[in-house]
């Protein structure tokens, strides 16, 4: 069954310059140890490649059941510059939570 | 030392924050120390230019608002006040808050104002200095130099709390040192034991958004919904002399306080959750634990740190040109290529004229601004186009907006509800300043 990262947990986007960093917080264990085996910074980099040219570093909390991800180089320039609506990448959580994994099928 | 609990409040997590919820927590919220959060990374660039033109008198715009707001309780419950509002201008901030005290009637108010944070002079003698974000010698920004602020630790802002003043007013500090620094002055906890400093620091961090932690920035709803976010109440931390560190906010308060909201925001603009940065240590986030230990109060546990590092992260406000955006709204059959021929006539109108840009966007709100452009998503009723242009020149800043909003009778069909403004880009990049080149002292502000 085709899940998305909001089915299995939490998001919050955050910048400083010119990343953002978005903490994707697992509901439990089950979804915690699914997200570190599908959503990888490759696959994050992917869904981020209209906001951001990367890279994209992770880093795991495994007590908080989270997973840190900070994209760099967000298009148009850091927070204090940029052309962007959203200056600060505020949005940017919901676009990690909307992206898609594949659970357990083949 | 008696003291065996200190319990500080956030009353604020931005320049632009509510202050009704800081009130409640003077009223009801117990605390001894109330930590105003209100310098934004831009901020005080933009404060400083202000003071520089006279139109603005160089600290946080709703300082007098929110003094008179909350005073007359700090008074009443001998809650002390901590604040970076002094922004570009420390000392007229606080004798702003004396003459707001005189003016209630509040006696024996004085301010302790903690300075040295501005360190352009330094900068201008030493130009080689590299930027952090771009890499870039300072020397290529020194001409446009708008701000240029250390951010001090709580080290500096425990000269200040020893004057027993009730207000301590500070320009650029790290933005957890505004509560690291009443715990230290509290307990008198050596400013090297790092095991109770990543405790104080875990907590300043958790606490410095205000909201942030208590259900503000969180609610979705049918998912993760807030009670009465409406009165969305701000967060206090109860800090022991042993390190012990619970977050909890005023019962009745609207929001919540739980390990989902203390974990987003404890990850909350962090890149290496290891190697969290403050001028008073190196936390590492790594074995922090979260345990709820009663309705909205959870206890922070596990926090470690490293020496703190033998540099000031300065952040160096410039004059980076203008941005000129407008925006029109489209709705009904055919919205979205209406709005998008828009978008290509401003461009092309604003090539005939002769102006470039370094960035010109074409946005669609309801379709791709936020997020770019994605694959099948619904075609939306209505879209609002925006276009937004950064140049180093005002006129052609000036000229976006105005093509947007001539679009009306030389545009598509349907356009409605224009909007057009220019604002000055003031952009912040960072440098390192070694320790010893950043003086810092304490001046004492009485009323008048």
């Amino acid at each position: 069954m085709t899940v998305t990262v909001r089915d299995l947990a939490h998001a919050r986007a955050g910048d400083k310059g010119n990343w953002v960093n978005i903490s994707v917080i697992a509901h439990d264990i089950a979804g915690y140890e699914q997200l570190l085996r599908e959503l990888t910074d490759v696959r994050v980099l992917e869904a981020f490649a209209p906001v951001a040219k990367g890279p994209v570093w992770r880093y795991e909390l495994a007590q908080l059941r989270a997973i840190n991800f900070v994209v760099e180089n967000i298009r148009g320039g850091n927070v204090t510059q940029t052309a962007a609506l959203d200056i600060h990448g505020k949005s940017l959580g919901t676009l990690m939570l909307a992206i898609r994994l594949f659970g357990d099928e083949p | 030392m008696a003291r065996e609990k200190l319990r500080i409040g956030s009353g604020a997590g931005f320049a632009g924050d509510r202050w009704e919820p800081a009130v409640e927590l003077v009223e009801r919220g117990d605390i001894d120390v109330l930590a105003f959060e209100c310098l934004a990374e831009r901020t005080i660039a933009r404060e400083t230019l202000a003071l520089r033109r006279g139109d603005g008198p160089g600290y946080s715009p709703k300082l007098e608002a929110r003094f008179r707001a909350v005073l007359p309780g700090c008074v009443a419950n001998g809650i002390r006040v901590v604040t970076n509002m002094g922004a570009a201008a420390p000392l007229a901030a606080a004798r702003a808050a004396c003459d707001i005290a005189a003016e209630l009637d509040l006696t024996n108010i004085f301010c302790a104002v903690l300075l040295g944070d501005d360190v352009q002079a330094v900068l201008f003698e030493r130009p080689e200095l590299i930027l952090l974000e771009t890499g870039e010698p300072l020397e290529s920004i020194l001409p446009r130099m708008a701000s240029a602020n250390a951010y001090l630790g709580a080290d500096a802002i425990v000269e200040a709390l020893a004057s027993d003043a009730p207000i301590v007013i500070t320009g650029r500090v790290a933005d957890p040192s505004l509560f690291v620094a009443p715990v230290l002055h509290a307990f008198g906890w050596s400013y090297d034991d790092y095991a109770k400093l990543a405790q104080a620091t875990a907590a300043g961090h958790l606490l410095e958004c205000a909201g942030q932690v208590s259900g503000g920035y969180f609610a979705d709803p049918g998912v993760k919904d807030v009670p009465a976010l409406a009165r969305l109440g701000f967060p206090f931390a109860d800090v022991s002399a042993d390190g012990d560190v619970v977050i909890g906010k005023v019962v009745e308060a609207g929001g919540r306080v739980d390990r989902q909201t203390c974990t987003e925001q404890l990850l909350y603009e962090v890149d290496d959750p290891s190697r969290y940065i403050t001028p008073d240590c190196v936390l590492d986030m790594s074995d922090i634990r979260f345990s709820e230990i009663g309705r909205d109060r959870v206890r922070v546990g596990g926090a470690s740190a490293r020496s703190r590092t033998p540099t000031y992260k300065v952040s160096v406000g410039y004059f980076d040109g203008f941005l000129g955006e407008g925006e029109l709204s489209y709705g009904g059959p055919n919205a979205v290529p209406r709005a998008r021929l828009a978008g290509e006539i401003v461009k092309e109108r604003l090539a005939l004229r002769g102006f470039t840009f370094d960035d010109l966007r074409i946005d669609l709100i309801g379709l791709d601004s936020l997020h770019g452009p994605g694959e099948g998503r619904p075609e939306p009723y209505e879209v609002r186009l925006r276009v937004a242009g950064r140049t180093a020149l005002r006129e052609a800043a000036e000229a976006v907006g105005w093509e947007v909003s001539a679009l009306y009778t030389n545009g598509p069909s349907g356009g409605a509800g224009d909007f057009a403004n220019v604002r000055e880009i003031l952009t912040v990049q960072s440098v390192l300043l070694p320790r010893e080149l950043v003086p810092t002292w304490v001046e004492l502000v009485t009323a008048p």
